[in-house]
């Protein structure tokens, strides 16, 4: 694959010399998916378990993988939707309620609040260790042998590897559109956008159909070597 | 908006796991009848363009934001079987390398959005092509219905996934009521730039839009005078 294009991807934080980094992949995804099923498992209620999760996967992730604390919180963001939803919960799950603050919170709706919360940053910080210490390539070599489908394994490692070729050609096109007086996220300008996304398909489509064809004539037989 | 991890219960995310997994088989075997050995690099690159659109972020109101989702319009561009493959490669990246999804979740988040939000898309985009006049320009009409229709097909899905394996009482009439109308808005909003991005690529490459394969060209197509038989000579 080719130098110079970064995937877009966290793919390694350049902490490159810890443990953590240099386990296989294939061992991570394992450990990971085990970890994740086991914390969805645990009954919300039990809550030292996930006090003890949490200080388990932060050990992980800042003391033996040394991520740093800025790269994971900027990507903690994510989950700020559920978050909401959850913070939601204690207004509409129904029970017996209690007063806070003067305002009216169902029991039950603070535990599914809690459950969702905790669940999903836990959920959410063990797979940014993963993103965090794993180059894309090792991760797609771990999905291999843990037999994951060859042509799947294929697709995703194009899309990896094109990723920032295509993002790039987009905001190279957005860039154009604001120099033009155009702001691509109101809907007044939206058909402007769509022509812009409906070119980038087509930009995109031509370039898998070159890339097909530079992949023939040299020798692609449906297996990548 | 991707389903986190603890979200559903554990059988529930089994379960559609399983339900994703058989999918994304299916589509793998079709996608490859049609794509053949172009497969790879054909559906990888499709699948970074729908990334990319999914970047797009567009204000909501309340300072939350979204973003495109794209079931439709990779089905209406590519065809169901590589658009739901697309979709389903796409989310197996978001979740693996930017934990956005959950890993448990997966399996969720693939059939709501890889296989119901493209195939029930399609299904609408056929089924409005049967009442269209049966031209290129009702591709993109089509499209925007389609994308109309997906959005609220996917949240109603997730609130009955909500009801078997949620981790909350809540009033399901209420949630329903609640996600669907809210979604609609959200549809609506996909269903424009749906339609106006189909619109986009029919009018500059008709032949690459999968949905508007076998439709006659809207207007006659131009002849210019040099284009014209040469006469006269035998004549």
């Amino acid at each position: 694959m080719g130098a110079g294009h970064g995937s877009g991807l966290p793919g390694g934080t350049g902490q490159g010399r810890t443990l953590v980094y240099r386990a296989p992949a294939h061992v991570k995804i394992l450990v990971l998916l085990a970890f994740v099923l086991t914390v969805v498992a645990t009954p919300r209620e039990w809550f030292g378990a996930f006090g003890g999760y949490l200080v388990a996967i932060l050990g992980v992730a800042l003391l033996v993988a040394r991520i740093p604390f800025g790269w994971l919180a900027k990507r903690m963001v994510i989950e700020v939707p559920f978050l909401v939803f959850a913070a939601l919960m204690p207004f509409v799950v129904r029970g017996p309620e209690i007063e806070v603050l003067g305002v009216g919170l169902s029991e039950p709706g603070l535990l599914a609040a809690w459950g969702l919360a905790a669940k999903g940053t836990i959920g959410v910080l063990a797979s940014l260790t993963l993103a965090a210490t794993t180059e894309p390539v090792a991760v797609l070599a771990g999905l291999q042998r843990l037999r994951m489908p060859d042509l799947i394994v294929q697709i995703m490692g194009f899309m990896v590897r094109y990723l920032s070729v295509v993002t790039g050609d987009l905001q190279r096109m957005l860039t154009a559109m604001r120099s033009r007086g155009a702001d691509p996220r109101s809907p007044r300008h939206w058909p402007a956008l769509a022509r812009t996304l409906g070119a980038l398909f087509v930009r995109s489509y031509e370039r898998g159909e070159r890339v097909h064809l530079a992949m023939l004539s040299r020798g692609y037989d449906g297996r990548l070597p | 908006m991707h389903v986190p991890d603890g979200f559903l219960d554990a059988p529930t995310s089994i379960a559609t796991g399983l339900v994703a997994a058989a999918g994304v088989g299916i589509a793998l075997r079709k996608a490859r009848a049609e794509l053949d050995d172009r497969t790879a690099p054909m559906a990888g690159l499709v699948a970074a363009f729908v990334f990319a659109g999914q970047m797009m972020n567009f204000p909501v109101g309340a300072g939350t934001s979204g973003h495109l989702l794209g079931g439709a319009l990779a089905a209406v561009l590519v065809g169901p079987w590589t658009g739901a493959l697309c979709l389903s490669v796409v989310l197996m990246v978001q979740a693996l390398f930017m934990a956005d999804g959950g890993l448990t979740a997966l399996g969720t988040n693939i059939t709501l959005m890889g296989l119901v939000g493209v195939f029930v898309g399609y299904a609408a985009f056929r089924l409005a092509l049967l009442v269209l006049p049966r031209n290129v320009s009702s591709v993109p009409v089509a499209g925007a219905i389609g994308a109309l229709v997906s959005v609220p097909a996917a949240a109603a899905v997730f609130t009955a996934l909500f009801a078997a394996g949620g981790t909350a009482d809540v009033p399901l009439g209420t949630v329903l009521t609640a996600m669907l109308g809210w979604h609609t808005v959200i549809g609506a909003g996909e269903a424009a730039v749906t339609g106006l991005v189909i619109g986009a690529v029919v009018a500059s490459r008709p032949d690459l839009v999968y949905g508007a394969r076998g439709l006659a060209a809207a207007k006659a197509p131009l002849v210019l005078p040099d284009a014209e038989p040469v006469r006269g000579g035998l004549a």
